[in-house]
């Protein structure tokens, strides 16, 4: 136990850890804001279409020799108002329009890298990120986007709860249903572009759904469901690297494993608490 | 002197070519209560979607004289749906919270939600008598209980106009005539405009002030009295005009 605790302290004491988890935590935060909102409104895999984008958009970036965050953070952002406009104007269902450009994304990225090599194993990187190895500018990159993101979040808190909960009363009451939806998938998709260097593009989405749908089997009130889904977010940011150190495992999985075990916790706690609610 | 508060003129509204309701016209004046009936599929909730703006829509519909367009106050209507099926068991939103959000519409950006508008929602609680049940989360209510949640919702910004479509489809008959009686109530007592949707004609008749019977297009408008006098309604009812009458007195 205390050989552990040394361990923790020793990885602590390590600035590419310090980067790893106050970078983490951030995400984690920005992710959790999003997160209830998606799942909610069956929108969950929007996370995971645009991540296999971001695939593309990497190898895009990689070919070009331009910053891969940058060049992802623009085009997936144009991808993720293309998937709105498929969903609204082509009547394509919101699923159908996340497989379509997610698998479109995944041919683009695997033409490129087949077509031009020399660069697979920087984007392997990304496929699985390696939150270990994040740069200082990323890490402040990561901060500033985070709490941009929370902050949007926070000024459109009521007008995201009311589409979440009832889109046609929200159009009653005057609210720009079009408007906020653009400002939703928007920040998801800055969210994801960021998730990519920690988790990586196939796992990006899980940061999105699990802490959200964890914090959804306590499900206290929507904001508490918002501010649980962060702390469990956070939690398992922490743990995850923590152990990965101590273990010598990659970080991205094992914070998603850390995640994955907190939901199986919780929705075996849910379970319970469903029996006593519906007693009322 | 009545005033006229909707106006709708020549109203149609097309699904993907399918006329849903064709050449509706018809006036609402202040403190009306104007019940919707109709078949199955006769367009009543269309009827108020397009009212609410919800659906695209040929015609035109006035409210104080100004166009959809041009009336933006929307903070003057009230508003509750059809049962709401979507409301997931697994929705963390408490009743409270949904109830306060009815008052967004009132609010500019950014939207805050101040202690008086908590004040609000607490006064709309008593007088639905719903306070035992405003703690708890909205997807675990009974079918009715949501209904009172979203009444609630609908009323806790003090509308002119209060606008429901089928609000007791999930209500048990004795719950349905309280919830009849309390939409009376602020009918009268608050001077608010009432447009309810039901199929229910005979239990509408006894409060609505005017019934309006739409079967894609409008069938009648007029008050209970005149619609179990219309022979042009006995003609199209049959025996059942007798029926519907005689339940109601």
């Amino acid at each position: 136990m205390i050989e552990i605790f040394q361990q923790i302290l020793e990885g602590l004491s390590y600035v590419f850890i310090q980067r790893a988890i106050v970078a983490g935590c951030f995400i984690a935060l920005g992710c959790a804001s999003l997160g209830v909102f998606l799942v909610l409104r069956r929108f969950s895999l929007i996370g995971d279409g645009l991540a296999h984008v971001s695939f593309a958009t990497v190898a895009i970036a990689l070919l070009l020799n331009a910053h891969p965050m940058i060049i992802s953070l623009i085009l997936v952002g144009l991808v993720s108002l293309l998937i709105l406009k498929l969903n609204e104007k082509a009547k394509v269902y919101g699923d159908t329009a996340i497989g379509l450009i997610s698998s479109v994304g995944i041919a683009i990225g695997v033409i490129i890298t087949s077509s031009f090599g020399g660069f697979n194993i920087d984007l392997f990187s990304y496929l699985f990120g390696n939150i270990l190895l994040l740069s200082r500018l990323e890490v402040i990159l990561t901060i500033f986007i985070s709490l941009l993101v929370i902050l949007i979040v926070v000024l459109f808190y009521h007008d995201l709860f009311a589409i979440t909960f009832d889109e046609d009363y929200a159009r009653v009451s005057g609210i720009k249903v079009g408007m906020v939806n653009k400002i939703l998938i928007l920040l998801t998709s800055l969210i994801v572009v960021l998730g990519i260097k920690i988790v990586g593009t196939m796992l990006v989405s899980s940061m999105i759904i699990l802490p959200a749908i964890s914090a959804l089997q306590i499900m206290p009130s929507f904001r508490g469901t918002i501010l649980i889904a962060g702390f469990l977010g956070v939690i398992s940011v922490v743990i995850g690297i923590l152990l990965s150190y101590i273990l010598n495992l990659p970080s991205g999985a094992t914070i998603v494993l850390i995640n994955f075990f907190i939901f199986i916790i919780l929705f075996l706690f849910g379970k319970l608490n469903i029996i006593k609610s519906k007693s009322l | 002197m009545s005033v006229k508060l909707i106006e709708v003129r020549d109203l149609s509204v097309n699904y993907q070519g399918f006329k849903a309701i064709s050449q509706v016209s018809f006036d609402v004046e202040e403190g009306d209560y104007i019940g919707i009936v109709g078949p199955n599929g006769s367009g009543k909730t269309t009827l108020i979607k397009a009212i609410l703006g919800l659906v695209p829509f040929e015609g035109s519909i006035k409210f104080d004289g100004l166009s959809l367009r041009e009336f933006t106050l929307k903070h003057h209507i009230g508003y509750l749906p059809q049962r709401l099926s979507f409301i997931d068991s697994k929705f963390p939103a408490l009743a409270k919270e949904i109830i306060v959000s009815g008052v967004y519409c009132c609010k500019i950006f950014p939207k805050r939600i101040s202690r008086q508008d908590y004040k609000l929602a607490e006064e709309i609680i008593d007088i639905l008598g719903i306070k035992s049940i405003s703690d708890t989360p909205i997807g675990i209510l009974s079918g009715g209980q949501q209904q009172r949640v979203l009444l609630a919702r609908a009323l806790v910004h003090r509308p002119e106009i209060l606008i429901l479509d089928e609000p007791t489809v999930a209500l048990d008959p004795k719950i349905r005539e309280v919830f009849y009686s309390t939409i009376n109530k602020i009918n009268k007592e608050r001077s608010v405009t009432v447009i309810l949707v039901s199929h229910d004609i005979a239990s509408i008749g006894n409060y609505a002030s005017k019934l309006l019977y739409l079967d894609r297009k409008l069938i009648f408008y007029g008050t209970f009295e005149e619609f179990c006098k219309s022979t042009e309604m006995g003609d199209y009812f049959g025996y059942s005009q007798h029926f519907i009458c005689h339940r109601h007195q």
